[in-house]
């Protein structure tokens, strides 16, 4: 910072970053609050517990490793082909180097390590509730580290990353992350799901399912309310916020600044503003006809319209991502229901549809809506095609996504720690909390009435 | 063949304005956004007249909507 420019802008993006990151956190507010809501009351506890504790787990995994795969992988499957982990680029994110500590010659390191590490709980909490009311705490912390702290920020590297090889090859685009971390999670939870089995009691005998309500619907969408505005932050972290044709260093001329997509091509805030109100508002409109009216598929709804439209939400008309968010609310509901019919599967909340199956059509509308646009703003790219598109969401949703999941619940269930005992399971998570709880109440009830005639 | 005409991003950002896909097309999105909206409407307005109705139907005696209002 050697002139007030440089210095006004450095601070600028510091801050910038920072309050994207306290917005994020609503996010994790608002899947506790909603997972809780859906749960049944006899496992309250353990369903906050189990997501909450996805903060400090996912956090210094990310610190130890995550950050450095972020910077250390983007050659993808070229690492085979002489290329190597980028060690050079992967310095500054070591967690032994000083640039990952308090150091005034860096101004930016931790704000962005935090705004990637808040995508990091997202892609974890996006699971946590589809796996509720049976899955053993101990197994979900694990599986949370390895979508959190691995599988998602390999994703990034590849496919979300200016140099990234998905991007370079396959003209992959996914700014605000359809893919990188709607698909994958959505992709990671079915993988687990899979392996875990449904809820007792969620299938009659004769394989038609049952609802489970929530045992509080009102704060089911209070919920969903938080993660919408934590959404708000995370659009706004996916852009760089301020930077010269220099700073980007690639086809640009002249001496315009501009804000950036991740892959450092110009967008806007405004544009971005324009089309996450415009897809939310699509999702919400389809998603209230289509479900009657249902509370939680319309919140949802407007979840799975922002997540369809967001791979390409830096350029789209606003009109384009109505409808594009409309649609992909519309797919989510019909594919929730077809595949829990169809393959008997338990999605307590319906994360792989509003997130996975979402996504999954996000990035293959963005494939053909953006066709032949450039992928990045250096010479040499992809630019963004069908057909790379398509790739992209079969290497997030199923290579990254699912296949881990899978191989991960698979280990874990074959040791016994995947699902808790039938018993306990009925008798409620909490059931000896519970107990001690109520024996604890009735303890102090009969001390204090017994001080009443005392005194 | 791009849908925004760019097919990179050698240009100077000063001479750069709308880029988003399928330019020419804006008047007919908005006309379709306008069905989009108006459709909407309607269907909702047919189907809560529907709802409706099965709400009347499910209790003819009164005694279901007696309960309702005890509950509060």
């Amino acid at each position: 910072m050697d002139n007030n420019l440089d210095a006004l802008t450095t601070i600028f993006t510091e801050f910038y970053y920072w309050v994207t990151v306290v917005f994020m956190f609503l996010i994790h507010v608002g899947f506790c609050v909603y997972e809780v809501a859906a749960s049944r009351r006899r496992n309250h506890l353990h369903t906050l517990m189990k997501n909450i504790m996805v903060i400090p787990l996912v956090t210094v995994t990310f610190f130890f490793f995550g950050w450095w795969i972020y910077f250390a992988f983007p050659n993808g499957p070229y690492i085979f082909e002489g290329k190597g982990l980028d060690f050079a680029a992967a310095s500054g994110a070591r967690p032994w180097d000083p640039l990952m500590g308090t150091n005034l010659a860096d101004h930016i390191n931790g704000v962005f390590w935090a705004a990637f590490l808040l995508f990091s709980w997202t892609a974890a909490s996006i699971v946590s509730g589809a796996v509720m009311e049976r899955i053993r705490s101990g197994a979900f912390w694990l599986l949370a580290v390895l979508i959190g702290s691995v599988a998602w920020i390999i994703d990034a590297a590849w496919g979300w990353h200016w140099d990234g090889w998905m991007v370079k090859y396959l003209g992959y685009h996914d700014a605000y992350a359809s893919g990188v971390i709607h698909a994958i999670a959505g992709g990671f939870a079915l993988g687990v799901l899979i392996v875990l089995g449904p809820r007792l009691g969620k299938f009659r005998a004769d394989g038609t399912p049952r609802d489970i309500p929530p045992h509080n619907p009102w704060l089911v969408t209070l919920g969903l309310f938080l993660i919408y505005t934590g959404f708000w932050g995370f659009y706004a972290a996916c852009n760089i916020p301020l930077i010269s044709p220099e700073g980007i260093g690639g086809q640009i001329t002249g001496t315009t600044w501009t804000a950036t997509n991740i892959y450092l091509a110009p967008t806007t805030l405004s544009a971005i503003t324009f089309n996450f109100l415009m897809s939310l508002s699509g999702g919400l409109m389809v998603a209230y006809v289509v479900s009657k009216g249902d509370v939680f598929w319309t919140f949802s709804g407007g979840l799975a319209g922002i997540i369809t439209a967001s791979a390409g939400n830096d350029l789209y008309h606003p009109i384009q991502a109505m409808f594009i968010g409309a649609f992909g609310a519309w797919a989510a509901y019909k594919l929730h229901y077809w595949v829990e019919r169809k393959f008997k599967i338990d999605d307590a909340v319906g994360a792989v549809a509003v997130h996975g199956y979402a996504g999954v059509i996000g990035l293959l509308i963005a494939g053909f809506m953006l066709w032949g646009q450039p992928s990045s703003p250096y010479e040499g790219y992809a630019a963004i095609n069908p057909l790379g598109m398509f790739i992209g969401a079969i290497i997030m949703f199923g290579l990254l996504g699912f296949l881990p999941g899978w191989i991960m619940a698979k280990i874990l269930n074959g040791m016994g720690m995947l699902r808790v005992p039938a018993k306990v399971e009925l008798e409620g998570l909490d059931f000896e909390t519970n107990q001690a709880y109520q024996a604890a109440i009735e303890d102090v009830v009969a001390a204090e009435k017994a001080l009443v005639n005392a005194v | 063949m791009s849908t925004n005409g760019m097919t990179d991003w050698a240009v100077d950002l000063a001479d750069v304005s709308a880029i988003y896909p399928f330019q020419g097309t804006e008047f007919l999105l908005f006309i379709a956004g306008l069905v989009f909206w108006i459709g909407w409407h309607w269907i909702q307005l047919r189907e809560e007249a529907t709802e409706l109705q099965h709400e009347l139907d499910a209790d003819e005696t009164g005694d279901l909507a007696k309960a309702s209002i005890e509950r509060y």
